[in-house]
């Protein structure tokens, strides 16, 4: 599904990613963990083509395509969903009309009928069920004076909306109780099937035992220097960051 | 941010084309001479005349003595306005018996800018009264609203046929001596509108003005008169369009509005002049005086505007609200892209008992556009009881624009109420990436982010009206991102 090569990339004049190599099969979840400023959401970013971040070596290929090639919202077309760290706030564009449009875009790139407003309606309320969210969020302003939580639940809810097949999630579970983070975790959860892949992107072990994950990746500095099984996730937590600092790629 | 969007900023206005038609032009420049033969094209009674030859003495006193006004904040070189032709209008002006005998050229114009004429093409539910340069070519539905006793047609042939009602409203609310512009448009206007809703009578369908100006080196001075006697209700839109010229062109146009007790009056404009290129070179000036005045009691006026063409903008739509219980609103959303300029805002004026208004300025500001927002509230001695709330919000997308916001508050009594909110922000970078990782173009995702928050001025426009201002706004902001 996704194959990361030789992955470089910078912010401003810092380089973030110094080498990344990541392939992601079909129906896999892989989760990257890390300390702060390893580069966690940078990765992120530039699956997603944040245009604060550019890339100067290595290639990314999803589904045999030259990822770096496509702009954002073509990337979004073909499948690729980020849900963002921080979600954020347009002020009078309902999130009615906004997921709608969106829906609206992906559907008509794969080859499907927009949805009518009546349809997209019955749509929404049975993806808004299964995120626990309440019914008035739809008619506000996108993520405007939405709590923390209602800003991730709207994120799950884009998410089963548009369906996508490579889900990144960007430290969904920051800022969340453990009441949401069940909730969120559930939504995340009724997406995962043969043909769809996910990188959880978190800092604390905790998320994972919701989502529970194929491949644990440590990110430090930049580069991926230890991969392993779930039980990866636990040791992490257990010995802290200290314990793979310094130490080699395996 | 994306050079695709740049691009795009070479998108040509969509209503530059110019028409080819025999013109018929008096000479150039400005003189008591030009004013008669103004006056004699359109056959006017002797005090019309001598109203605009005051006006003209007026405005030519001003000139003299550099009166010039130079407080807005909009910067141009000075006019000639002796280099200038002040009539033109389609040749042969003779009377016509019906519609199917205008110009077939101005049809293909009028289609062309999607207002359609002809009777069986004519807009559903909107009477319309077609400006072309100096004249009124066309006016539908004329003879189905004299049934009602609604009058509405151009301007000159008000003059003809009603003269008592000209004579009675004319320079009322707006005088000769109001300002520079004014004075110079009361001297030269050619033709306009005019509108008159007797009592009780709620005007059935939505009129409409279209003007259009073609002739080049030519200046449009347009008149419009609306008046709502008592009960009355009348919704009037005006729409505006020009050919693409590299001479910057005058557009000095004076509206006014009387309601009497309880008629309401809701005026529309979706203002999209030429103008001008991305570097600055040609676009229309305009500088519109519009007023209204709520003589009666528990009278109503509305302004809604959608501003997004002309190089420069000067216009403040104002209401005088003079009855008790009277009630004034604007609302209005300006766009200025490139080189762009508008200095616009209302003035309201509170001289009876519970009086209200409310103000919601929408300013957008992209490229090198630069805006003001300039608003003035009087709440005059005897205003007991009255209120107003203005809000100017104001977009700013990159960095090279700017806004600003000069409201004026003058309370001359203790139980009136006055408040004032503004904010500014931008379209940020991070807004943009969370539309198009939804799959939404940087375009769409401009567009709706500009609607968004002009979303309480877009839904006081007629319905039919609301969906071309949205996308206006779309286009007149497409490269606007870099």
């Amino acid at each position: 599904m996704l194959e990361i090569k030789n992955l470089h990339a910078t912010a401003g004049d810092a380089e973030i990613l110094k080498g990344i190599d990541l392939s992601i099969g079909a129906g896999e979840v892989h989760a990257i963990m890390g300390p702060n400023g390893s580069g966690k959401s940078t990765l992120a970013g530039v699956l997603a083509g944040r245009p604060a971040f550019a890339v100067t070596e290595g290639s990314i290929r999803y589904k045999g395509e030259d990822l770096l090639e496509l702009e954002p919202e073509k990337r979004a077309l073909a499948g690729i969903f980020l849900a963002f760290q921080y979600p954020v706030e347009i002020p009078g564009v309902t999130n009615n009309y906004f997921l709608k449009a969106s829906l609206n875009a992906i559907r008509t790139a794969r080859g499907e009928e927009e949805v009518d407003a009546m349809d997209f309606l019955t749509l929404v309320k049975e993806k808004m069920k299964i995120v626990e969210m309440p019914q008035d969020l739809m008619g506000r302003s996108i993520n405007e004076g939405f709590s923390g939580g209602e800003k991730k639940r709207n994120e799950i809810l884009q998410m089963l909306l548009l369906e996508p097949s490579f889900m990144v999630l960007d430290e969904t579970d920051s800022g969340l109780d453990i009441d949401a983070l069940r909730v969120v975790a559930n939504g995340v959860n009724h997406l995962r099937g043969p043909e769809r892949s996910m990188l959880v992107i978190t800092h604390y072990q905790r998320l994972l035992d919701y989502i529970v994950p194929d491949v644990v990746h440590v990110l430090s500095e930049g580069r991926i220097v230890r991969s392993g099984g779930k039980e990866l996730a636990h040791e992490l937590e257990e010995k802290g960051y200290g314990w793979i600092e310094g130490a080699s790629a395996p | 941010m994306s050079e695709t969007i740049e691009q795009l900023a070479d998108r040509e206005y969509e209503y530059g084309f110019v028409t080819d038609i025999e013109m018929e032009r008096i000479p150039k420049g400005l003189n008591a001479d030009i004013v008669r033969l103004i006056s004699s094209k359109n056959d006017e009674p002797e005090w019309l005349l001598a109203w605009r030859l005051k006006a003209l003495e007026r405005f030519q006193k001003m000139l003299a003595e550099g009166h010039h006004p130079t407080w807005a904040k909009v910067s141009y070189p000075e006019i000639d306005y002796q280099d200038m032709y002040y009539y033109a209008a389609p040749k042969p002006k003779k009377e016509l018996e019906s519609l199917d005998e205008v110009d077939p050229e101005l049809l293909a114009t009028y289609d062309k800018l999607g207002i359609p004429l002809l009777e069986q093409k004519r807009l559903a539910g909107v009477a319309v009264d077609a400006v072309f340069d100096s004249v009124s070519v066309a006016t539908t539905y004329k003879d189905e609203l004299e049934k009602q006793g609604i009058l509405f047609g151009s301007f000159s042939d008000a003059v003809k046929d009603h003269p008592e009602l000209i004579q009675k409203y004319l320079g009322s609310v707006v005088p000769y001596s109001d300002n520079f512009f004014a004075a110079l448009n009361s001297a030269v206007f050619s033709d306009g509108s005019f509108a008159y809703v007797p009592k009780g009578v709620r005007c059935p369908m939505e009129l409409s003005t279209y003007f259009r100006i073609n002739a080049q080196e030519t200046g449009q001075f347009e008149r419009t008169l609306i008046v709502a006697e008592e009960g009355a209700y009348v919704s009037y839109l005006e729409g505006c369009t020009a050919p693409m010229r590299d001479e910057n062109q005058l557009h000095a146009a004076v509206v006014e509005l009387v309601a009497l007790d309880d008629a309401q009056i809701k005026y529309s404009t979706v203002q999209n002049w030429y103008p001008g290129d991305k570097n600055g070179k040609g676009g229309i000036y305009n500088f519109v005086t519009k007023r209204g005045a709520c003589r009666g009691k528990r009278s109503k006026i509305s302004w809604t505007q959608v501003e997004t063409g002309s190089a420069i903008t000067w216009k403040y739509p104002s209401c005088i609200l003079q009855g008790d219980d009277s009630v004034g609103e604007f609302y209005s959303v300006a766009l200025t892209n490139n080189m762009q300029q508008a200095d616009t805002g209302t003035k309201m004026i509170h001289i009876g008992k519970n009086t209200k208004s409310t103000i919601i300025s929408k300013g957008i500001s992209a490229g090198r556009g630069q805006q003001s927002y300039r608003g003035l509230v009087r709440m005059g001695p005897k205003a007991h009881g009255s209120r107003n709330y203005s809000q100017c919000d104001s977009l700013l997308l990159g960095d090279k624009c700017g806004a600003h916001t000069f409201p004026y508050l003058e309370v001359k009594n203790a139980s009136s109420t006055v408040e004032h909110e503004a904010t500014t922000s931008k379209i940020g970078e991070d807004q943009l990436f969370y539309c198009r990782q939804r799959g939404i173009s940087e375009e769409d995702a401009i567009s709706m982010i500009v609607n968004g928050f002009c979303k309480e001025v877009l839904r006081e426009l007629p319905m039919e009206f609301a969906v071309e201002a949205q996308k206006l706004l779309g286009v007149s902001l497409e490269g606007s991102v870099g």
